[in-house]
């Protein structure tokens, strides 16, 4: 493709004019500057070219040069992103760091993978073979945990293989196949490039039946998300939200996770950095780093790289779903993302929509969490991956009603509402189990029923009813007073107050309570709602609800979410038939005492 | 800040606006160049430029334009960035706004001179705060603990003693059991000279003004160069954290007058404002500032911040408080209702936060192993008996049960004994976790459900009867 070549004339933060651009192209990757600082096109008029800049700007003038690179903004997919750290036009970081040290420095080219590095390729596919897009041609064990599938980029055109490379060792660069097709022939290597701004396509979607087991009991058993599903969790500084997707990163069920953190804090990278290698995968005792891609793209870096940050993830996010692959992506905030693309909108001049924000705000985020689902991938043999998007949302305020909030609820099905008053009383995860909700609660049933146990929904439903009761009486307490209430609207509230402590409430800092198990999580709140009816009953045959409130069981039903190891669930049984021991003799007290009298 | 004879002369200003000059027929000026404006009388300022191109430079003036015309005012531009010479020989000195000695004696020699818009830290090359700062105040430590590194800010309202409390902290804050070098590094922005002068004194009482560096941009100095003083503060402070291995506390105040700064030039270029006339870039922009505090890997020292900012009508929600919380790692809320019952220090726990308390102290077993389950524990006693005070008000305390009033008692407890303390009293962690346990066991045993049964068998006071 030709170079376009022009001349600043324009500055002002990361927004750039060039003049001399006819021939250029909408979100084509230029070259700004004598620094060559990344930048991509976002708006032509004439020969002049709107340009955002991915890098800081000082010292920029008018008349240094513009160079265009033909191609849009594209990451580089294939073996060594797990485990690496990158901005949000995918440099790794450590290999900044290891130029600039502690701090970055602008105008640093970096390669995304390694090219040095060599993998072990083992072929699936011999010369003569006729394959297609997405076809596996082999396979390289990246880390432990993830082995990466080579395939057909999916652009090619079908064809017959002309060669491919014997077992052994290569780099991302080294051809290990020859296609020939009707485009002619294309030599395919282990790594490819590919659009941020494209979807990369697949055959069909799925229904979104199976569940991202989180080991977090509130999302897992009151509000689930499906793999290839879409969440948002919006809450105010301080609720949480940061704590909630650190631990869906830590304990998804997925294959490979994604965490994008954009226009975020630096110590929260560093915190996942420091903490992922030391932590082991539940499923197979791995360290969490080997299944992981980290993009931080922090709220001082360069703001227009903040904006590309979400689409350089889902893009790669995308590549991994294609082999076959649960992934999981979370995206710290939208909000940011949103703020950068009303900053860069702003310094073009365009007319804003609400709050400043543009008016293709809604537009954006429809088509990124689009990018989510469950799909059977292009390509043989068929497979079926999934990418889940869960998007952080930093409302003003804490106010729901803003653009962000509002446009995001019109695109996910699974609402986790944070609440700054649980937050205040230390109830983490702060979700509130009123406002927030879930579309998938129905389509993952079947999974619960045959995998966990049959009564799941039911166990699931009672418990929500209580907490559902509960949040109507509280209204009357307020007016009246707790004491106003009679005996088993009273124990509706004791209850519920035990199902918040002891399953709702969650510390991600306890070595036990951090992940807890779908079982766990089924036979714990299987004894709260058993504790109920229990305790309905015993209070219709006469117990006094003072004799249940100072059950001293109570305080071990509660602590057993962290006392009773992720590894021996029979203590549940036991704590179960304790508690109906427990009430039986109650029952048989107040029978003998009654008798007496 | 010395200013110089060389760059490029222009007398062609086009036009004045707010804190804004717009410089005409320019050529080869560069985006975020400083400029040197000379008034026709020969005064010196100095401004940067904010936008360039199509033949015309958009210069911010930090000491603002009062007094400068169209003909007669000159626009150098000096062809760098704004910079500030750093050395360690600033500890001790005080300085106005944009650097320049305000205690008589001459500007300090240079050891480096740095661009005061310093430079992303690369995140991969952050090291994860976790070393306990002991600030001695129980609030603080015992639910909310401070790091090596971290920035926690003080959420203030008009009158409210956030200076009281911020200079305590900047008198006791030690890690225990290290000796090593500190500094604190204090920027006024658009406070009042008394509030400067409190500050000064309480850093010569305890002597630790010989580690101390002051900038100060008072309430009547100009406006436009409040965007500025935390700049300059944060550059002398990240020379003494990562070059000389310091352990820096900067204390801002008051950040809500440097929001007001960004706010005017905003407007003065006519930009689409974001919520309350605030632009659109406010969160990035006050990212630049408290994302400088941190640890790199390999250095010695940490920059750890406290900016102070006052909360327009005490609303947490405006968008200065809340951009900021959104950046720090949690905050120390100070509440009027406390204030007005006489205790100090005012902290509302409930809305405060530490976030490295979890990951940083808790996780990692830094503190006594009962410290997190404590903390959880007063938290939840606590906000029951909030919730309870407020019940109590409409049904009475005969409309609550034997244990809500036990947690009503608790709450009185809570207030007068852990967080009432003297402004020179110095707790140390273990003291704070005693008291502790102290007012928990006002509460029945089976109450105190986030504690784990080992430690309540250890410390919980049972009752002689």
């Amino acid at each position: 493709m030709r170079t376009v070549r022009g001349k600043i004339i324009w500055v002002a933060g990361p927004a750039v004019k060039a003049d001399g651009m006819m021939g250029a192209k909408m979100y084509e990757t230029v070259f700004v500057g004598e620094e060559k600082l990344i930048g991509e096109i976002i708006k032509l008029t004439g020969d002049v070219a709107f340009i955002q800049v991915y890098e800081n700007t000082s010292g920029l003038r008018p008349g240094e040069p513009v160079e265009s690179t033909g191609s849009p903004l594209s990451v580089t997919l294939g073996p060594g992103m797990l485990g690496s750290i990158y901005d949000g036009v995918q440099r790794p970081l450590d290999v900044i760091g290891k130029v600039a040290g502690g701090f970055i420095k602008r105008g640093i080219k970096a390669e995304p993978l390694q090219k040095d590095k060599k993998w072990k390729f083992i072929p699936l596919v011999k010369a003569g073979d006729e394959v297609g897009p997405g076809d596996f041609l082999g396979e390289v064990a990246e880390t432990p945990l993830v082995v990466s599938k080579i395939m057909v980029p999916p652009d090619s055109k079908p064809g017959k293989l002309t060669y491919v490379a014997p077992e052994g060792e290569y780099t991302i660069e080294e051809t290990i196949a020859e296609l020939e097709s009707r485009d002619g022939k294309r030599s395919i290597q282990l790594a490819h490039k590919w659009p941020v701004r494209r979807a990369r396509p697949f055959q069909r979607r799925l229904d979104p039946e199976v569940p991202t087991i989180t080991g977090q009991r509130v999302l897992d058993t009151l509000f689930p998300i499906s793999k290839g599903g879409t969440a948002c969790i919006p809450g105010a500084f301080g609720t949480g939200k940061t704590v909630t997707l650190h631990q869906l990163a830590k304990w998804s069920d997925t294959k490979v996770i994604f965490h994008v953190g954009c226009g975020e804090r630096g110590n929260e990278e560093s915190e996942v950095l420091t903490e992922f290698p030391h932590l082991k995968d539940p499923a197979t005792g791995r360290p969490l780093m080997e299944r992981t891609v980290l993009i931080a793209n922090t709220s001082n870096m360069p703001v227009a790289a903040r904006e590309a940050s979400i689409y350089t993830g889902v893009t790669m996010a995308e590549y991994f779903r294609d082999m076959g692959y649960d992934v999981l992506l979370v995206a710290d905030s939208t909000s940011r993302w949103a703020e950068a693309l009303r900053e860069i909108s702003g310094r073009l001049e365009e007319m804003p929509a609400e709050e400043g924000y543009p008016s293709y705000l809604a537009s954006r985020l429809a088509e990124f969490y689009e990018r989510a689902g469950r799909v059977v991938t292009v390509g043989r043999p068929e497979r079926i991956g999934s990418v889940t998007l869960v998007g952080a949302v930093s409302p003003p305020g804490g106010d729901f009603t803003e653009p962000v909030t509002t446009h995001t609820m019109r695109f996910i099905r699974t609402f986790w509402a944070l609440d700054a008053s649980l937050a205040y009383t230390r109830h983490y995860p702060a979700i509130n189990w009123i406002t927030s909700y879930s579309a998938y609660v129905d389509t993952v049933r079947k999974w619960w029923a045959e995998n966990v146990a049959l009564d799941w929904f039911e166990q699931r439903y009672q418990a929500y009813r209580l907490l559902q009761r509960e949040a109507e009486l509280l209204e009357l307490v307020r007016l009246l007073g707790p004491e106003a209430l009679p005996d088993e609207e009273k124990l509706i509230i004791d209850v519920s107050r035990m199902i918040r402590e002891g399953f709702l409430q969650q510390n991600a800092y306890d070595e036990i309570d951090a992940y807890c198990p779908p079982l766990k999580q089924y036979k714990l709140l299987k004894l709260f709602v058993k504790f109920h009816t229990l305790a309905e009953e015993a209070l219709k045959k006469g117990v006094p609800l003072k004799a249940i409130r100072t059950m001293p069981l109570i305080s071990k039903l509660i602590r057993a979410k962290y006392e009773i190891p992720n590894n021996r669930l029979e203590l549940l049984d036991d704590l179960e038939k304790r508690l109906e021991e427990s009430f039986e003799k109650l029952v048989l007290g107040e029978k003998l005492e009654v008798e007496a009298r | 800040m010395t200013l110089e004879k060389s760059g490029i002369e222009y007398l062609s200003v086009q036009e004045i606006r707010g804190p804004l000059m717009i410089v005409g027929g320019v050529s080869g000026v560069a985006y975020d160049e400083l400029v040197e404006v000379e008034t026709a009388e020969g005064e010196r300022r100095l401004g940067r430029v904010i936008e360039v191109g199509e033949g015309r430079a958009v210069v911010q003036v930090f000491e603002g334009t009062q007094g400068l015309g169209i003909a007669g005012t000159k626009a150098r531009f000096l062809g760098r960035t704004m910079e500030i010479p750093v050395s360690v020989e600033m500890l001790g000195r005080v300085f106005d706004g944009l650097g320049n000695p305000l205690d008589g004696l001459p500007q300090p020699i240079a050891e480096e001179v740095l661009d005061v818009n310093g430079e992303p830290i690369n995140p991969q090359q952050r090291e994860y705060p976790s070393d306990f700062i002991q600030t001695g105040i129980s609030a603080i430590d015992g639910m909310n603990s401070l790091v090596r590194g971290q920035k926690l800010p003080i959420f203030s309202g008009a009158g409210l003693p956030h200076n009281l409390l911020a200079a305590q902290i900047a008198r006791q804050a030690t890690v225990p059991g290290k000796e090593e070098e500190f500094a604190v590094i204090f920027a006024a922005v658009g406070v009042q000279n008394d509030e400067a002068r409190y500050f000064r004194r309480s850093l010569e009482e305890s002597g630790a003004i010989k580690r101390s560096a002051l900038f100060l941009n008072l309430a009547d100095d100009p406006a436009i160069e409040r965007i500025v003083t935390p700049r300059i503060a944060l550059t002398l402070a990240e020379y003494l954290a990562y070059r000389q291995g310091y352990h820096v506390l900067v204390i801002i105040t008051d950040i809500t007058n440097y929001a007001e700064a960004l706010r005017e030039v905003s407007a003065a270029r006519e930009e689409v404002p974001g919520r309350k006339g605030y632009p659109g870039y406010m969160y990035t922009d006050l990212a630049s500032l408290y994302e400088r505090a941190g640890r790199i890997t390999g250095l010695k020292g940490s920059l750890t911040q406290m900016p102070i900012l006052s909360m327009p009508s005490d609303d947490i929600t405006h968008p200065i408080p809340d951009l900021t919380g959104y950046i720090t790692e949690g905050q120390i809320v100070l509440s009027r209702d406390l204030y007005r019952k006489g205790i100090y220090p005012p902290i509302n726990v409930l809305m405060s936060l530490s976030r490295l308390m979890g990951p940083g102290i808790i996780s990692q077993k830094k503190t006594r192993p009962d410290h997190g389950d404590v903390s959880n524990q007063l938290y939840a006693a606590y906000a029951r008996a909030v919730q309870l005070r407020s019940l109590a008000e409409i049904v009475g305390k005969s409309g609550l049960s034997e244990t809500d009033l036990k947690y009503l008692e608790f709450g009185d407890l809570f207030e007068q004994k852990f967080l009432r303390q003297g402004y020179s009293e110095n707790r140390t962690l273990d003291q704070t976790i005693e008291i502790a346990w102290d007012i928990l066991s006002s509460l029945p045993e089976v109450e105190l459900t986030k504690i784990k049964e080992e430690h309540i068998r250890k410390h919980y006071r049972k009752r002689t009867a």
